[in-house]
């Protein structure tokens, strides 16, 4: 099957050089759930490369397994096969270095947004001074613009404002790597939009590792420097990269005329709706392995019986 | 927050919707909506109570046996409120009587002090004498000064001591279900090794427990004391036993079925496993844990009833069953007034939990 990926636009803006050694490489990981008839192969076969400095998007459609990867990465799951190596060090565990922002925030209900933070920074930077920790706390709560809500709860909160409290506490932990995993798919579409722009400010400022995780391809080019789709599981793995030649600081309404951004996206999008094609056809061919034999019969007279006819 | 939000989140969390169109109300929000909500959470219960009222008089008059009629509500009432006046009858005698004691011993102490006086100034066998009689009259002084009214117990006592029956038993549950609980919600294997006995004494009758509760405060203390009577600490043991499984099961519920959004942010923080237990698993699972005591502390509160009259507690099941014993009109009125008393403390009981419960389920109260 040929693949519209051939026909992208030659990059025509000097690129931004991020650092070509891997801050994390993924080598060769699969995992599965279940056992037996029962097993379901999520991931097979994953390798990838996160440099350090760069902003990275896997996209792909839901259930393809994004999150997985996602676990994976933050090592609250681990790899049945192949590893996960972050500076020269297996990852066997969760660690405060990786940071991330789950998709449904999970905030803890019964903590402030200040509690919540709070949280995390007591307990990554416990040497500091309790002033120190304080100051930390309320420099990240500004920087997410929630400094008139720091006393209230989670549930007193809209999901936009529940999630950047989610992201203040994990930028909050300083991590060397940020996994932002589907960080907005929960929103509606103008909240999504603003979050987007808050989120690439924030980046900006920070030009912190980052791994976006999402299956929306605008805001993964909008924000990353690299694209990796995900293909459609079972046994998902991924595809070519793209690279985003958009010169940073990137504004949202301009990119909407911009010929690299209309053409970027079209290439993403028809990659992704081929292979998921080709997924589908793939399943269908084999699933035909043993096709039901129709009888071959021909009815004598389509007309009914004149005595039940009425 | 401006106070009609104060006020509205006032009742939401005490679970008292029945002040909310009330609130709204005197808010100047839409009036028909809220005299609505006023039909509905004053009038139509109002009219129902009336209508209960109505059925009951009704059947008072058609009910006897034995020569002695079912009180009807007029009765009750009347008998009710005696026993209160009883009670404040009595309280005022008991307190005439420790005023005029103190008054007494105030006295004695003067005749000591005199006779003492007496006594320096006098030398010999009259000395010995009034040196005698000044200690007498010191001891009387002391005993008159310390004299506690030791009438019997009124209504309002025994509803004192049954709340402090049902208290001391709901605690101790508390105390000895709720660590239990996390540990069999922590652990599988803690679990399954509690579950069976969990499984097997739960449905156990209050009454089944009552005589070996005895055998085992009696054999532990011998006698009693002044503080906790033999008959107090049954009735609350056996409070004890009957209120720890709500509470037991709903903890051990609570605490396996903490998020697991929660759980991952506690591993992704790597919080210690005392951090996690207080940090994160105790207040996720405080509002399952308090609907446990709730339904704890409301079976306690039946079965104290019964623990009373067996175990001669003297609280409000002895004063039900004394009324029985002593079988005429008046007594059952008194009995059909106790039970609107129960039922009220019980409902009283009720709303305290809902209202701790709240407090604890953040952006998720319940009326109920």
């Amino acid at each position: 099957m040929s693949i519209a990926v051939l026909d992208r636009p030659r990059p025509k803006v000097a690129v931004r050089a991020a650092s070509p050694e891997p801050l994390i490489s993924i080598r060769g990981v699969s995992k599965g759930y279940g056992i037996g008839m029962t097993r379901n192969e999520v991931l097979s076969n994953i390798n990838l490369n996160l440099r350090k400095g760069e902003f990275l998007a896997i996209v792909g459609f839901s259930g393809s397994g994004k999150t997985t990867l996602t676990k994976l990465l933050a090592g609250l799951e681990t790899p049945d096969s192949g590893e996960i190596v972050m500076d020269n060090k297996v990852i066997t565990g969760p660690s405060q270095e990786r940071g991330i922002v789950f998709q449904n925030y999970s905030l803890l209900p019964w903590l402030t947004v200040r509690g919540n933070i709070a949280l995390s920074v007591d307990r990554v930077f416990r040497h500091w001074t309790r002033a120190e920790r304080r100051d930390h706390v309320e420099k990240f709560v500004e920087m997410v613009g929630l400094s008139h809500a720091v006393h209230r709860r989670p549930h007193e909160l809209s999901g936009g404002m529940r999630q950047r409290v989610s992201l203040a506490r994990t930028l909050a932990m300083k991590p060397n790597v940020l996994l932002l995993d589907e960080p907005l798919s929960a929103l509606d579409a103008l909240t999504r939009s603003v979050m987007q722009e808050e989120i690439l400010k924030i980046w900006e400022e920070e030009r912190q590792t980052c791994l976006l995780i999402t299956n929306d391809v605008d805001e993964a080019i909008l924000l990353a420097d690299r694209i990796v789709p995900l293909n459609p599981g079972p046994k998902a793995s991924l595809g070519p990269a793209f690279t985003v030649d958009l010169e940073r600081p990137r504004d949202k309404t301009a990119l909407n005329h911009n010929e690299n951004f209309k053409g970027l996206r079209n290439a993403v999008t028809n990659y992704l709706v081929a292979v998921r094609q080709k997924s589908r056809d793939d399943e269908a061919m084999s699933s035909e392995a043993s096709p039901i034999e129709l009888p071959d019969l021909q009815p004598r007279s389509l007309r009914l019986p004149r005595g039940r006819a009425g | 927050m401006n106070w009609r939000g104060a006020a509205l989140r006032f009742c939401k969390v005490t679970g008292l919707p029945i002040l909310e169109p009330f609130v709204r109300l005197i808010a100047g929000e839409d009036r028909n909506e809220q005299f609505k909500g006023i039909a509905k959470f004053v009038l139509v219960p109002v009219v129902a109570v009336g209508l209960f009222l109505g059925f009951w008089s009704f059947s008072a008059r058609h009910v006897v046996a034995n020569s002695v009629k079912l009180p009807g509500p007029k009765d009750t009432f009347t008998e009710g409120m005696r026993l209160f006046s009883a009670h404040f009858e009595q309280k005022r005698i008991d307190a005439q009587k420790t005023r005029e004691k103190k008054i007494e011993a105030l006295q004695l102490m003067q005749n000591a002090k005199k006779s003492e006086q007496a006594a320096a100034a006098a030398d010999g066998a009259e000395k010995e004498k009034l040196l005698a009689n000044a200690a007498t009259l010191k001891k009387r002084a002391l005993s008159a000064a310390n004299y506690q009214a030791s009438s019997s117990p009124t209504f309002v006592d025994q509803i004192f001591n049954s709340l402090q029956t049902v208290t001391f038993g709901f605690v101790i549950a508390t105390l000895i279900a709720v660590p239990i609980g996390v540990l069999c919600g922590m652990s599988p294997w803690f679990n399954a090794a509690i579950t069976p006995l969990i499984q097997v004494f739960k449905p156990v009758s209050p009454l089944a427990w009552l005589p070996l509760a005895t055998l085992v405060i009696l054999s532990m203390s011998s006698g009693g004391s002044q503080w906790l009577p033999i008959a107090f600490l049954t009735s609350g043991i056996t409070v004890c036993l009957c209120s720890l499984w709500p509470t037991l099961v709903n903890t051990t519920l609570g605490v396996s079925s903490v998020d697991k959004d929660y759980m991952n942010v506690a591993k992704v923080l790597k919080l210690s496993w005392t951090q996690q237990l207080f940090k994160i698993v105790l207040p996720a699972s405080l509002p399952l844990m308090f609907a446990g005591m709730r339904i704890s502390l409301g079976v306690g509160w039946m079965v104290l009833i019964a623990a009373d009259m067996l175990a001669q507690n003297p609280g409000l099941g002895k004063f039900v069953w004394d009324e029985y014993q002593n079988n005429n009109e008046i007594s059952f009125a008194r009995i059909a007034f106790s039970v609107i008393v129960i039922g009220l403390i019980g409902l009283f009981l009720d709303r305290i939990m809902i209202f701790m419960r709240n407090l604890v389920s953040f952006g998720n109260p319940q009326a109920a």
